[in-house]
C-alpha cells in the first residue's frame, strides 16, 4: 500500500485528465461491444434462419425477421432425422466416458500422488509424455485395434479408447497433493481400507478439481468428430455430430432445416454452459497457469 | 556384506512399503491398460503399418518397406497439404493471437459487465466445430450469404468464398479464430491478471505512458503465458480436421486439404491404409519438432 502514498507517483496519477479518460473507458466498451455483437451474429442468423419457410432463406437481400416464423422448422428437422436417437446416444457415450474417465484418472491420480513405489515419478513422467501425442497418430491403430476387438459400431468401441488421458491424472493429482496428509492417517489409524479413503475421503474433498474434470470430459466427448466418424457407420450408433455432418449431406440447400438441426445441437452446450461457465473458465486458466 | 544387503533391504522395506507398492501398481491398472493398448502401442503399430500396404479388408497388410515413405516424398499433393496447413496455422496465429490479447486487454481494465463480455465471447469455442461449420457455411453462402449482403451495403462485391480456391483457405481461417477468439483470450486474461500492480507503479515512476508500459511491462511478463497458447494453437492448427471436412471437403481443388484431411482421405477413403500410417508419422514427427522448436526459442522450461 506504500505506492499509494508515495510522493513520486503523485505526480504522475493527473497526467489522464478526467475527460480523456472518460473517453478511453468508451472506446473500450464501444469495442467491446462492436466485438460482442460480432461475435453473437452468427449465432443470431443461426436462429433466425432457422425460423424462415424454406423459399425464404434465398431471399435477397436477407431479411432479418422471417415474414412468418415458421416454428414447425424444428418439428420437421427433428422428424427428417433420428434426432432423438443421436442424443441419447451422445448422451449415453458422453456420460460414460465421463464417468470411467474420472474413476480411471481418481486412482492413478491417487496412485501417483499418495503411494510410494519404486518407479513412480519415472511412470508418471512418461503419463506426461504421452500428452505430446497428437490424436491423429493414433487413430489408423487404434481403428484396427477396435476392429480387431470386435468393437467396430459399437458403444464400446466409442466409449473405451476415450478414457482417461493424462490430463486428467494430472490434473487430479495436483489437486490431491495439497490434501493434509493427516485425515488420511486418521482414517487408516481407524482401519480404513484404500479404497474406502478414496472415496470417502480424498474424492468428497476434490470436488472442484473433479468437477473441472467432468466438464472437459463431458465437453470434449460429446463435441468429438473425428473418432465416432471412423468407428460408426451405422445410424442405430451415430452421435450428435455425426448426426449433423450427414444431415447436411442429406438435405444440402435446405438451410432453415439444417439451421434448426444446428440449434438442437448447439443449445444443450450453451445451456450447460451458461450454468457452469464460472468453473469452466476457471478450469481453462488452471490448465494455463502451471 | 550380508549386514550391508540386509540394511539396504530394510532401508528398500522403509521407503517402499509392502502395501503401498501393492496398491500403488494395482490402482494405476486401469490407467496403464489404456495408455499402452490405445497411446503407446499405437505409435509402434503405426510405424509398422506404415511399412505395408493394405487396405483393411484382405485378411493380412503386404510388406513394402520404406515404399509408402518414398512415395509421399514424391507426392505433390503431400507437400501441397502440408503448405496448406503451415498456411492455415500462420493465419490463425498471425491475426487471432493479437486479436484475443488486444481483447483481453480491454477486459482487463476496472469496467462493468466484465463476466458479460467474457461469457459472450467465449460461447463460440463451446459450441461443437460442426454446428459451427454448418452456420458459417450458410453465412458464406455466394448468392445468400450474409457476409455477402454486409459487403454488398459496403459496395464490395459479392464473393465465392468456399468455391474460390483463394478465399477457401482465408474463410476456413476466419470461421475458426471466431470460433476460438473467446479460449485464447481467456488464457491472455488469466496471464494479465497475474501480472502485480507493482511493476507498472514502478514503471510510470519512471515515467512510462501507456506503450511503454505495455512494451516493458505487460509483454515481457506475459512471455508464459503467450508462450503456452503459441504452442496449443499452434499444435492444434495442425490438427484441424472437422472444418475442413464439413465445410470444404478439402477443396476447391485441394485448396484447403490439410494434413490431416489428406490422412483421412487416404486411409478411410481410399482404403491406403499403410500410406495414411506413414502420413500420420510424418505428421507426428512435423510436431514432435515444431514442439521442441518452441522449447528450445522460448528458452524456458515450462514443463510443469
Amino acid at each position: 500500500m506504500k505506492t499509494q502514498t508515495d510522493p513520486k507517483l503523485a505526480r504522475t496519477r493527473p497526467r489522464v485528465s478526467r475527460a480523456l479518460r472518460a473517453l478511453l473507458i468508451g472506446a473500450t466498451y464501444s469495442l467491446l461491444g462492436i466485438g460482442a455483437m460480432s461475435t453473437l451474429l452468427p449465432f443470431a442468423w443461426m436462429i433466425s434462419t432457422s425460423l424462415k419457410a424454406g423459399n425464404e432463406i434465398f431471399l435477397w437481400p436477407p431479411r432479418w425477421f422471417p415474414s412468418v416464423i415458421r416454428w414447425d422448422n424444428y418439428a420437421v428437422a427433428w422428424n427428417s432425422a433420428p434426432w432423438g436417437l443421436y442424443f441419447l446416444n451422445s448422451l449415453f457415450v458422453s456420460t460414460a466416458t465421463t464417468i470411467l474417465t474420472l474413476l480411471v484418472c481418481s486412482l492413478a491420480a491417487y496412485s501417483f500422488a499418495r503411494l510410494h513405489f519404486p518407479g513412480r515419478n519415472l511412470l508418471f513422467l512418461a503419463l506426461l509424455g504421452t500428452m505430446m501425442i497428437p490424436g491423429q497418430v493414433t487413430i489408423i491403430p487404434n481403428f484396427l485395434i477396435v476392429k480387431r476387438l470386435h468393437w467396430y459400431n459399437s458403444y464400446w468401441g466409442l466409449i473405451v479408447p476415450e478414457v482417461g488421458g493424462a490430463f486428467g491424472v494430472f490434473l487430479l493429482r495436483q489437486y490431491f497433493l495439497s490434501i493434509p496428509f493427516e485425515l488420511e492417517d486418521a482414517a487408516r489409524i481407524d482401519g480404513a481400507s484404500r479404497l474406502r479413503i478414496i472415496f470417502s475421503i480424498i474424492l468428497p474433498l476434490s470436488r472442484p478439481a473433479l468437477s473441472v474434470l467432468t466438464l472437459f470430459s463431458f465437453m470434449g466427448s460429446w463435441n468429438a468428430f473425428l473418432w465416432p466418424l471412423i468407428i460408426t457407420n451405422t445410424d442405430t450408433l451415430r452421435v450428435v455430430q455425426i448426426g449433423l455432418a450427414v444431415f447436411r449431406m442429406e438435405e444440402s440447400t435446405q438451410y432453415h432445416l439444417l439451421m434448426a438441426a444446428s440449434t438442437y445441437v448447439v443449445l444443450p452446450v450453451i445451456i450447460l454452459f451458461l450454468l457452469v461457465q464460472r468453473q469452466f473458465i476457471q478450469g481453462i486458466q488452471l490448465t494455463g497457469m502451471k | 556384506m550380508a549386514a550391508q544387503v540386509r540394511r539396504w533391504a530394510r532401508a528398500w522395506r522403509e521407503r517402499y512399503p509392502w502395501e503401498e507398492v501393492v496398491f500403488g501398481f494395482l490402482f494405476l491398472i486401469p490407467l496403464g491398460v489404456l495408455t499402452i493398448l490405445f497411446k503407446i502401442y499405437p505409435i509402434f503399430y503405426s510405424f509398422y503399418l506404415s511399412l505395408t500396404k493394405w487396405n483393411g479388408l484382405a485378411p493380412t497388410p503386404t510388406w513394402v518397406g520404406l515404399d509408402n515413405y518414398a512415395a509421399l516424398l514424391q507426392d505433390a499433393t503431400v507437400y501441397h497439404a502440408l503448405l496448406n496447413t503451415a498456411y492455415y496455422s500462420v493465419g490463425i496465429i498471425v491475426v487471432g493471437l493479437p486479436l484475443a490479447l488486444f481483447l483481453a486487454a480491454l477486459l482487463n481494465q476496472r469496467i462493468r459487465g466484465r463476466t458479460f463480455f467474457r461469457t459472450v465471447y467465449f460461447a463460440p469455442n463451446i459450441a461443437s466445430t460442426v454446428a459451427v461449420s454448418m452456420v458459417w457455411l450458410w453465412l458464406l453462402n455466394t448468392r445468400s450469404g450474409l457476409i455477402n449482403y454486409l459487403l454488398s451495403l459496403a459496395h464490395v462485391p459479392a464473393q465465392d468464398w468456399l468455391l474460390n480456391p483463394r478465399l477457401a483457405m482465408p474463410s476456413v481461417i476466419a470461421m475458426t479464430i471466431w470460433k476460438d477468439l473467446g479460449y485464447d483470450m481467456v488464457l491472455f486474461l488469466a496471464g494479465l491478471q497475474g501480472i502485480p500492480k507493482e511493476f507498472y507503479d514502478a514503471a510510470k515512476i519512471d515515467g512510462a505512458g501507456t506503450w511503454g508500459c505495455f512494451r516493458h511491462v505487460t509483454l515481457p511478463l506475459l512471455m508464459p503465458t503467450t508462450f503456452l497458447v503459441l504452442v496449443l494453437t499452434t499444435i492444434g492448427s495442425f490438427q484441424v480436421f472437422t472444418q475442413v471436412f464439413v465445410m470444404t471437403q478439402g477443396g476447391p481443388m485441394g485448396a484447403t486439404d490439410v494434413i490431416v484431411y489428406h490422412i483421412y482421405s487416404a486411409a478411410f477413403e481410399n482404403f491406403q491404409l499403410g500410406y495414411g500410417a506413414a502420413l500420420s508419422y510424418v505428421l507426428f514427427v512435423i510436431l514432435f519438432v515444431l514442439t521442441l522448436l518452441q522449447r528450445r526459442v522460448a528458452g524456458r522450461d515450462i514443463y510443469y
